[in-house]
């Protein structure tokens, strides 16, 4: 688009994430139609809604396409290793406790190489914002199966239908011990937005997951339309049921989407609980570590 | 700048290695350890588990070694010095966020205590089979540095040099103990605070607005921006430019791959670092690291008993290796002798500096225990004949 001849109109075509996002970095990788640009849109318009310092905002991401959103985001953004994001989170926000620590990652990163690790981080309540963006496949390396995909749904590496039974990542994250979970899907706009911006006020291991379409791979393949049709299909079956238990939102192929805010609670997070075991145990001989992190000057 | 007193623990104590190896990570300014138990080197990580909430530090027990050590490079991220300790197997599992530590440029430490391998091998006996997975375990070009210790006081010193390092250069440095010296007790003396020196975390004084995460400015390593700082700067595990953007191009991989590479073959003059004794006029020189190094001393005065003139390089840091000082030795000498607890790794280094100038004679063994010094006495005297 040119912008130069209406310089009044130029102020008002900027995107008004623009402050949010690496500029420089657009176009982005993702294809026509996927849902990650929408959830990064969220994201940003929780940060914005929250007021909270971007400063002291980081954002993780492992690999895959939804770990590429670390990369538009402007925050001190981190594109690790594949499945590393959670551990790799758990540095930084254990290295300086005074950041706001959040993961934006892929299904398939997340609960599939970094299943383990994001099953110990919602048991020991890591005072981390998780947001899995669940496409039902593996995008980035073509549509391969994943923890997620349905059974029977079709994917690169089971091209007569998926027989692996998928996790409910609610039921998983709730009974791994989260304070907060949550799901939407990518047309739940607004919702998700509220949801991501009520959990940044919280604190923990709070995890949001987003159903997200991937028209170039999982719809394709599972001659599912376009992403416009799979609008249509969140629309028809998401339903928002807020309270809903956990172990009623697996999710069938073609069927039913349980959303809403599931579980929301407060639990003491892992700082919390060693600051003050550390405290009663050892009074004023305990040294936490610096808000702002550890010995960065000398003696 | 000198350290924080409170990591330091002045005196002089009867120490393990591995309890040497953490108070000397306290004492260099660690104050993040993540760490998965695993033996030789559990003890490490138990003494900082005791006295972490004494001095301001935070020690977290992992699920595993992947996230031990990834975390070990989100914490480094935030400047505070960072590091995580572990064996074999552990290593293995580790490869893959020491690659990423090296991409990113992560100043961290990693400690191996080694044990026999392959695999689970012999979990409580000594080793030294790591020397090769060191240098070359995560994949594509990097390089870091290894440093091994022999005793209990030299864990302690090796620890403040090891932390040094890696902030120097932006590495992680790898400390290539083994069972025999984790597990040995002796004197350690751990000076007053004021006498260690460290170096601080580089960060740069330019401003966010023009600051790029990878710029060189004609230097070989960047400077640094820790989150939280305001410069929200972008880092990935991907080939990136100076702005840490995915950069995919055979250019951008040639500029950053080669500077990960350069930074320390440019340098490795002022990192090498070994003791040579006795080398003038010696026939056989004795290349030894870690544990081996003692063994190799009771060797050596065998060997001279039957008149053969013996010197010795002992290895402090294993990588980068003494390349131009082996070449230059191997002009004089008649061979090396390379005792090692594998079958024969580091021998290969040397041979290749040596390049046919003189014999080498690996002398190897599986694990499981030190040298009989009759064996390597053996090999001296044969090569020297
Ligand atoms: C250790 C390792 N194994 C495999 C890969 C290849 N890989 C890259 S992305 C990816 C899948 C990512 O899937 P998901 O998290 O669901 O993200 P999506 O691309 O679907 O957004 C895989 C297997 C890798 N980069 N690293």
């Amino acid at each position: 688009m040119t912008v130069e001849a209406r310089p009044d109109y130029a102020e008002t075509v900027e995107h008004p994430m623009t402050p949010f996002l690496r500029m420089d970095r657009i176009p982005h990788v993702w294809c026509p139609g996927c849902g990650i640009g929408t959830v990064v849109r969220c994201f940003a318009s929780a940060l914005e809604k929250s007021g909270i310092d971007l400063d002291k905002v980081s954002v993780v991401s492992g690999i895959g396409c939804a770990g590429r959103t670390a990369g538009y985001l402007k925050l001190d953004g981190f594109h690790t290793a594949h499945g590393r994001a959670i551990p790799f989170a758990t540095g930084l926000k254990l290295g300086r406790p005074e950041l706001t620590v959040t993961v934006l990652s892929g299904d398939g990163d997340l609960v599939g190489i970094g299943g383990n690790h994001f099953i110990h981080a919602a048991r020991r309540n890591l005072d981390l914002l998780v947001v899995l963006i669940n496409n039902f496949t593996y995008g980035m390396t073509g549509g391969q199966n994943g923890p997620t995909t349905p059974l029977s749904a079709r994917s690169s590496t089971m091209p007569f239908g998926n027989f692996e039974t998928p996790f409910n990542l609610p039921h998983l994250a709730a009974s791994s011990g989260a304070p907060y979970v949550a799901r939407w899907t990518s047309l739940h706009v607004r919702r998700l937005t509220w949801s991501i911006e009520e959990a940044l006020e919280r604190k923990g291991f709070r995890f949001i997951e987003v159903v997200a379409p991937c028209p170039v791979l999982y719809l394709r393949l599972n001659k599912l339309g376009d992403g416009v049709q799979r609008m249509r299909y969140y629309h028809d079956e998401a339903e928002i049921r807020n309270g809903a238990d956990p172990g009623d939102a697996a999710i069938d192929f073609q069927g039913k989407i349980l959303c809403g805010v599931f579980v929301d609670e407060e639990r003491p997070t892992y700082q919390e609980l060693m600051d003050e075991h550390y405290g009663n145990v050892l009074g004023d001989d305990y040294v936490p570590m610096p808000l702002e992190g550890g010995m960065l000057g000398g003696g | 700048m000198k350290t924080d007193p409170k990591g330091v623990l002045t005196g002089s104590h009867y120490l393990d290695g591995d309890f040497a190896c953490g108070e000397g990570a306290m004492a260099a300014g660690c104050r993040f350890v993540a760490g998965y138990p695993i033996t030789p080197s559990t003890e490490v990580v138990e003494r900082i588990a005791n006295r972490f909430p004494l001095v301001g530090g935070t020690f977290i027990q992992m699920e595993d070694e992947l996230a031990s050590m990834a975390a070990v490079v989100g914490a480094s991220w935030t400047g505070t010095k960072s590091m995580t300790v572990t064996s074999g197997p552990g290593f293995s599992l580790m490869m893959e966020n020491i690659g990423l530590a090296a991409m990113m440029e992560t100043p961290c430490v990693v400690v191996d205590v080694q044990r026999a391998g392959p695999s689970t091998g012999l979990p409580t006996m000594v080793g030294q089979g790591d020397v090769m997975q060191a240098r070359w375990g995560s994949h594509g070009d990097y390089e870091l540095i290894a440093m091994s210790p022999q005793s209990p006081q030299e864990s302690f010193d090796l620890m403040i040099d090891a932390f040094n390092l890696s902030e120097e250069y932006r590495v992680p440095v790898i400390i290539l103990m083994d069972e025999c010296v984790g597990h040995m007790t002796e004197k350690v003396v751990i000076p007053p605070a004021d006498e260690i020196e460290v170096t601080p975390r580089r960060l740069t004084e330019v401003a966010p607005d023009d600051f790029l995460p990878y710029q060189i400015n004609g230097q070989l390593v960047p400077e640094f921006a820790r989150a939280g700082d305001g410069y929200r700067f972008h880092t990935t595990g991907l080939t990136h430019d100076e702005r840490g953007y995915p950069g995919m191009s055979v250019e951008a991989q040639d500029a950053n791959v080669s500077r990960l590479v350069d930074k320390i073959r440019v340098n490795a003059g002022d990192i090498v670092r070994f003791d040579e004794a006795d080398t003038e006029g010696a026939d056989v020189v004795v290349v030894t690291y870690g544990i081996t190094a003692r063994v190799s001393r009771a060797a050596i005065d065998i060997a001279r008993g039957e008149g053969v003139d013996v010197g010795s390089v002992r290895l402090v840091v294993v990588w980068p290796f003494p390349e131009q000082r082996i070449r230059e030795l191997a002009a004089s000498v008649k061979g090396f002798v390379v005792p090692e607890i594998n079958l024969g790794q580091l021998v290969l280094e040397v041979e290749r500096c040596v390049a046919g100038q003189a014999v080498v004679r690996s002398v190897p063994h599986s694990g499981g225990a030190v040298h009989d010094p009759q064996t390597i006495a053996a090999a001296i005297v044969e090569v020297a004949r």
